[in-house]
């Protein structure tokens, strides 16, 4: 380890001649502008998929032949795994809130006795549509499911109750994002994207780029110390990660009309904290790689299963469990949750707590491997 | 007197995987010396200078440059030292105001506008202190890493083949640069190839494969080889060149100019060839001669290259 002093004036040089290098740097601007451009471009339009097993949560206020049925139903259609019994609205609200479910179905008290009796009892579904594609299927199939189902127990003495209208009234509640819009889901996600791509690249070539020059010689002759040089390196891009999430918010209000339910300045938090996240992430590549070639390839090594793993490619519930497991080792994964929770439900910090605290061990593990590979001498 | 050295080391090794790079190295730099560093590519010169100044860790051996330990005060030499790298190795898209700004901050130099200031002067590079380092020609960029490096005003300089790729005018005012630096009672190691430069030096050591084969004043190294040298003048020499080689005592025949220097470590039979190949050859003329420096290293190549097989 290399003992001494931590100096503001070696740390504020180092500072300056990154804005400097910067502002030179057209390509690197160029990326700054055109990657949010492009991908706001490309990405405007979602891909649908038709995700199954998706976490589901029951409350039943009716024990009845006919739920238990029902609930049969909905688990052999494939389309929803029932996690949960909640005991209570609230708690059932909140398992929904949370995103730790992405339907709740209630079956209200005396579900049975008023089928049998032909009063066509309501069953209600709430969905958790920030992600339409994910629970667009589900819905879709959703009427067709009650009906199959309770036509197999509705014969003999009942078949009289079999023919249309349907027996049961079936009332879907699409939360967050009633209309289903792709765009909202996808331009929140798009903030992400644009953030691992550029903050991860651009500090990954960070370190390469002086060693490749020959630059990193003459900047550890110096007595520059690796954290001045590291943390002194990522400011600039910090702001520049700013400017860009500034850059889609904006067009994700004016042109997308995504609504902002939560606060901005939790909004700017999770953002400073994925930032931070992502410009460790290539700082450490930068570390590991020998050349711009290796930082560049290790981004892309990164940068794929982030966009697929994420949920922002495919719906996060419709993945297979390994890629599941895979995808929640991914800080985008989590900062995809936590922005769609913050613009689109409103959720607040202390909620969304579950999806902070992966990317702060992310975090954690990725600074531990950089101090570990930092070239302190040229062996 | 070892208070006096500068730089003290004794038997440093570094290895690159198999490859031997430096081999018990041992170098004395007394204060206010110009000690030159001579070597062909290869021979380990870079390495042993970025052990010097703590940029590579030596695999074993000890010692102090500046009074701190090469191995466990790297820190501390850093601040003390000026290095500069054999490869221009200053930021090419900073300007040069804004290179020397930098060294500067990095160094925490409190009159650093001052210190910049002082040494855009000093080296004449006024008129060029707004180009990007980058669009300088290598003459320029020499004198802007030279002022880099002395900038934060080091008692020890440590300049890696400071003036390979520039124009002899620029050679002339560099070394000029150099003695005035080291009547301050700054001490300069510098590495190089050119045997004019290294008659320069108040002291040289000569490195061959990593190993460290002579030391002294350029008179002394010569001396201590004895080394047998005759020169041949006249017409075709390319021509005899070729039969004068395989001769008993022969070591080495190369052109200069309009002679053949011969060269040989057996003096005698050196000697006894060259008498007899002067009767066989009646057009040349054949005379003893003073052995350069340039021989005595070639000579000393030549022998430690076949140590090694
Ligand atoms: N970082 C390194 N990794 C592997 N080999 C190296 C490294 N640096 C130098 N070498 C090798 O060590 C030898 C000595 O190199 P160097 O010290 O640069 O010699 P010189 O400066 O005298 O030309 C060369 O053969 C070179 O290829
Ligand atoms: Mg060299």
């Amino acid at each position: 380890m290399t003992l001494g002093q931590l100096s503001w004036s070696r740390w504020y040089g180092i500072v300056v001649k990154e804005f400097i290098q910067l502002r030179r740097d057209r390509l690197t601007f160029g990326m700054i502008v055109g990657i949010p451009v492009l991908q706001l471009l490309l990405f405007g339009f979602a891909i649908n998929t038709d995700p199954k097993q998706l976490p589901t949560a029951i409350l039943a206020a009716d024990t009845g032949v006919f739920s238990r049925t029902l609930v049969a139903g909905l688990r052999n259609s494939g389309y929803f795994d029932i996690q949960r019994q909640a005991h209570s609205e609230a708690e059932a609200l909140s398992l929904l809130h949370s995103g730790e479910v992405q339907f709740l179905v209630q079956i209200p008290e005396g579900f049975s006795r008023r089928l049998v009796r032909g009063e066509r009892p309501a069953l209600l579904v709430q969905a958790d549509a920030t992600d339409p594609a994910a629970t667009g299927n589900a819905l879709a199939a959703l009427s067709g499911i009650v009906d199959t189902a309770l036509s197999h127990d509705l014969r003999g003495p009942w078949a009289g109750l079999q023919p249309r209208p349907p027996p049961v009234e079936l009332r879907v509640h699409r939360l967050y994002n009633p209309e289903g819009l792709t765009q909202y889901n996808i331009v929140p996600g798009l903030l992400g994207v644009i953030l691992t791509m550029t903050m991860v690249l651009m500090t990954g070539l960070a370190m390469t780029r002086e060693r490749e020059r020959g630059t990193f010689e003459n900047l550890l002759s110096t007595p520059a110390l690796p954290l001045e040089v590291m943390t002194g390196k990522i400011v600039p891009y910090i702001i520049i990660g700013l400017v860009q999430v500034t850059l889609i918010l904006i067009a994700a209000r004016w042109i997308f009309t995504v609504p902002m339910q939560g606060s901005l300045l939790a909004l700017y938090v999770v953002v400073v904290l994925f930032i931070a996240a992502n410009l460790t992430l290539g700082i450490t590549f930068s570390s590991l790689a020998r050349n711009q070639l290796q930082a560049m390839q290790l981004t892309f090594f990164f940068f794929l299963p982030s966009i697929l793993l994420s949920g922002f490619m495919f719906p996060f519930r419709g993945m297979p469990d390994w890629a599941q497991a895979l995808g929640s080792l991914l800080p985008l994964t989590h900062f995809l949750v936590l922005v769609r929770g913050i613009l689109l439900k409103g959720s607040g910090l202390v909620e969304l707590w579950p999806a902070v605290w992966p990317i702060l061990l992310f975090m954690a593990v990725v600074i531990a491997v950089g101090l570990r590979f930092y070239r302190r001498t040229l062996d | 007197m070892s208070s006096d050295l500068v730089i003290d080391v004794r038997n440093l090794n570094k290895r690159f995987g198999t490859k031997h790079v430096v081999r018990d190295l041992s170098l004395q730099v007394s204060a206010g010396e110009i000690y030159g560093f001579l070597g062909p590519n290869g021979s380990g010169k870079t390495t042993s200078i970025r052990m010097l100044c703590g940029l590579l860790t030596p695999d074993s051996g000890s010692g102090t440059c500046l009074g701190h330990d090469v191995i466990r005060q790297t820190a501390e030499i850093k601040r003390e030292v000026g290095y500069m790298t054999q490869r221009f190795s200053l930021w090419e898209d900073l300007t040069v105001r804004e290179n020397l700004d930098f060294v500067g901050r990095m160094y925490g130099m409190r009159n650093r506008r001052d210190a910049v200031g002082a040494a855009i002067d000093r080296l004449g590079l006024g008129s060029r202190e707004h180009d990007l380092a980058g669009s300088l020609s290598g003459g320029w960029k020499q004198r802007l890493s030279l002022a880099a490096c002395m900038l934060h005003e080091p008692r020890l300089l440590l300049l890696d083949e400071p003036t390979a790729g520039v124009d002899p005018k620029a050679r002339r005012e560099f070394w000029q640069e150099i003695h005035e630096l080291a009547a301050t009672g700054v001490t300069v190691l510098v590495s190089t190839h050119y045997m004019d430069e290294a008659e320069r030096c108040h002291r040289l050591a000569y490195i061959a494969y990593g190993r460290l084969l002579a030391r002294g004043t350029a008179a002394e190294i010569v001396a201590e080889r004895a080394l047998g040298a005759w020169t041949v003048s006249g017409d075709e020499l390319a021509g005899l060149a070729p039969k004068l080689v395989p001769l008993a005592g022969v070591d080495h025949v190369t052109v200069f100019g309009s002679q053949l220097h011969v060269t040989g470590r057996d003096r005698e039979q050196l000697a006894r060839s060259m008498e007899q190949a002067a009767r066989q050859y009646g057009d040349y003329r054949f005379a003893p001669a003073a052995p350069g420096l340039e021989d005595v290293f070639i000579s000393m190549m030549d022998n430690a290259r076949d140590d090694r097989q």
